[in-house]
């Protein structure tokens, strides 16, 4: 199974480790990973700021790099929702293609490997952000608005690692505020509301956070480290991916 | 109270004296203990509002239900309307239509020019005021009293409503307790609620039972009985009408329902989702005047036909006004009402209002995450987050965008779109980052940096790695 890593520009750029892992879990998994040099962006930025019509380029340039793989596996539940959503092209076929095989890393690996069990271990306490472009769009986990059975895939791959006890904030799903470019338009409402995600968790004594999105917990780490919190931020392919060892007492 | 003040509050346009969402936000959440406060207030509201859909088992398909009478009444509203009308008149009731605000105000005043009325009572509207009425009429001289506690306590203080559902919402006990102090004589600094409530019913009770006209808001109107329902839970809008001899009724062309039965499906609806209760203590049901009383019906428009016209923002016509997509929004509980700047505060505010003017409101679209929490606690299911993302796209092709914004999207598209400009410009920001600190960390020049430290850059980027590593 041949599977295109997309690694969004801000993690290229400042978390290569969130991406290392990603491949190599998916390789751990069996898959035939490729990462195509030439990708760049998937427009999200711009569409949420209200320029979606500035994305022709950087549609184009997607569609060049991702064509032809079987599945394109992100670890950015945003930014997949943002291809799957308002990707076009010249050739709607090829951008309908990809629309409909791409993935956010946690979903693909329980709905398409649909893996019994991952060999992993991380022996903290963690807290679980629910981000909620992964969760309100792709349907990652349910959804404390509806009435409606409650399950999630990332708390479901976490549950496979060894030593690792997940908890949840208060609001189990509130949103951290980051919201792309609302992060520095509305400065003073994205900082509020991260400070009080971080503050729940805080209260659970986790020793870190996590999530299926990057850029909720960049935003989040940016103000554990301006508070001097020993709390930090992991990205959950950093997780599915560590073998740290777990020391048993009798 | 100065008329012109009040003016000024609600009409200024952006770039007058009205802040913009994001920098009126800024000011509110200053006082962070009370912005945790208001957080909290109206995150229990939501909390009251889950627990009671949990009872309902059948919740998402009520939801269903009531967004497909919605729909389909929006798609056939003429029709709708008109055989309300009808029926409406042969129960003696007196119809009038608005084409706008003006033309609504105008038809009240000239009811109470006609009827020579003074005193003047008025139950919980949204499109009075949309409309600005309580203002205009001030402006010609005649009185409103506003008998929603919530809202007497705002009107008391030249304030508009915060909040479409708990208009004094942004307000502590101990404010009630100055504002109460000042104008009707209560005790300085005796905040004991009870204490207050029974100040205002003694209050308000003198001017329900002076009251000649009584105005109230409309929260269902149904075609095929010419009746209206009106929900309450102080009982304020029955009190009204009961005493006086002229009752108007205003009411958006989009209230209308098709049948009597589709009331059981919208009053389960809408008490559950505004403050979780399983029905509003008074749904009071009118059809037709008393003897000796005249009824009137405004039915308005201003500007939702214009909104009927959008295809990708027609359906926020269906909203019944519960405010549930306020107590969720994250942004709007750490902001306040009245950052929004209109009547209609909030998420389906922030959809609602660029229809009526698109540069005055600009910014309100933006005033979001794209959480899309609000989409789904709206018990009509108006897909809120995605219009709103939608009106972003409508306010920049537009041309509404601010100059800055549209240079750096413009060159943040252009590195994105071409990979080697793209891996110049990501080398050259890590090492700005590393090497050169300051630029980025500056509190003025960088809005991230203000409460957030930068990530710490790598030396090398994901793609640096991958060639080195594995090819
Ligand atoms: S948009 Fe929906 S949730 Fe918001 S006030 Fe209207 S009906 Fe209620």
């Amino acid at each position: 199974m041949k599977v295109g890593l997309f690694i969004p520009c801000y993690i290229d750029q400042f978390y290569p480790q969130v991406a290392i892992a990603t491949m190599e879990l998916l390789e751990k998994l069996c898959c035939e990973v490729v990462f195509p040099l030439n990708q760049t962006c998937c427009g999200q930025p711009m569409a949420n700021s209200g320029f979606a019509n500035l994305d022709k380029g950087c549609d184009k340039n997607f569609v060049n790099n991702f064509s032809g793989v079987d599945y394109i596996v992100s670890p950015s539940g945003s930014c997949v929702l943002h291809v799957k959503e308002h990707l076009h092209d010249e050739d709607e076929s090829k951008s309908l293609q990809i629309r409909s095989h791409i993935y956010e890393l946690t979903e693909f690996i329980v709905d398409v490997l649909a893996v019994p069990n991952i060999t992993a271990a991380f022996p903290h306490r963690v807290g679980m952000h629910v981000s909620c472009h992964g969760q309100r769009g792709l349907h990652l986990s349910s959804m404390s608005e509806l009435v409606a059975p409650t399950f999630s895939k990332p708390a479901q791959l976490l549950g496979m690692v060894t030593g690792l006890v997940l908890t949840q904030p208060k609001r189990v799903d509130e949103c951290c505020g980051f919201g792309g470019t609302f992060c520095v338009f509305e400065e003073a409402v994205s900082a509020k509301m991260g400070k009080d995600r971080v503050s729940e968790h805080e209260a659970n004594n986790v020793e870190y956070i996590t999530g299926v999105d990057v850029s909720c917990l960049m935003h989040m780490e940016g103000i554990l480290k301006r508070q001097g919190s020993k709390i930090k931020t992991i990205h959950i392919a950093e997780i599915l991916n560590s073998m740290e060892a777990v020391t048993v007492s009798n | 109270m100065d008329p012109r003040n009040f003016n000024k509050f609600y009409f200024a346009p952006i770039g007058a004296t009205t802040m913009s969402h994001s920098k009126a936000a800024g000011v509110f959440i200053q006082d962070e203990p009370r912005t945790d406060w208001h957080d909290e207030t109206l995150w229990f509201v939501r909390e009251k509002r889950d627990k009671a859909v949990r009872q309902v088992p059948e919740w998402e398909q009520l939801r269903e239900l009531a967004s497909g009478i919605k729909d389909h009444t929006l798609s056939n509203l003429d029709n709708y309307l008109s055989a309300f009308e009808k029926n409406a008149l042969a129960n003696g009731v007196k119809v009038h239509w608005a084409a706008d605000a003006a033309e609504h105000n105008d038809i009240i005043l000239q009811i109470i020019r006609e009827n020579n009325v003074l005193r003047i009572v008025k139950s919980k509207s949204m499109l009075t005021e949309e409309c600005h009425l309580n203002p205009f009429l001030i402006e010609h001289g005649v009185e409103v009293v506003d008998t929603d506690l919530g809202e007497r306590i705002v009107q008391f203080r030249n304030e508009p409503p915060s909040h479409i559902v708990l208009p004094a919402i942004h307000l502590k006990k101990q404010d009630v307790s100055q504002t109460f102090h000042e104008h009707l004589g209560t005790e300085a600094g005796n905040n004991d609620p009870q204490y207050l409530a029974e100040a205002a019913r003694i209050h308000l009770r003198d001017k329900f039972i002076q009251s000649q006209l009584a105005i109230t808001g409309v929260n269902f109107a149904v075609a095929e009985t010419g009746g209206f329902v009106v929900c309450t839970n102080e009982g304020n809008a029955d009190m009204g009408t009961h005493a006086a001899d002229i009752h108007i009724a205003c009411m958006g062309i989009e209230k209308i329902i098709p049948r009597a039965e589709h009331l059981s499906v919208f009053l389960r609806l809408l008490a559950r989702s505004a403050t979780g209760q399983p029905i509003t203590t008074y749904s009071s049901h009118f059809n037709r005047p008393r003897v000796g009383q005249q009824m009137h019906i405004v039915i308005v428009d201003n500007g939702r036909t214009k909104q009927l016209g959008r295809p990708d923002f027609r359906n926020s016509l269906k909203c019944i006004r519960c405010a549930a997509c306020f107590n969720t929004c994250p942004v709007y509980r750490r902001s306040g009402g009245h950052s929004y700047h209109t009547a209609v505060a909030g998420p389906i505010g922030s959809i609602l209002n660029p229809n009526l003017d698109m540069k005055a409101n600009a910014d309100l679209p933006f005033a979001s995450t794209l959480c899309g929490s609000c989409s789904n606690v709206c018990p009509v299911k108006i897909d809120i987050h995605v219009q709103l993302w939608k009106w972003r796209q409508v306010l920049t092709n537009e041309g509404y965008a601010p100059t800055g914004k549209k240079i750096a999207m413009g060159g943040m598209a252009f590195v994105l779109a071409h990979p080697s400009i793209y891996r110049i410009a990501g080398k050259m920001g890590r090492w700005v980052l590393r090497s050169l600190p300051f630029i980025t960390n500056n509190k003025t020049l960088n809005p991230w940096y203000k409460q957030r430290e930068m990530p710490t850059p790598p030396k090398q980027s994901f793609r640096d790695w991958y060639i080195k590593n594995k090819r």
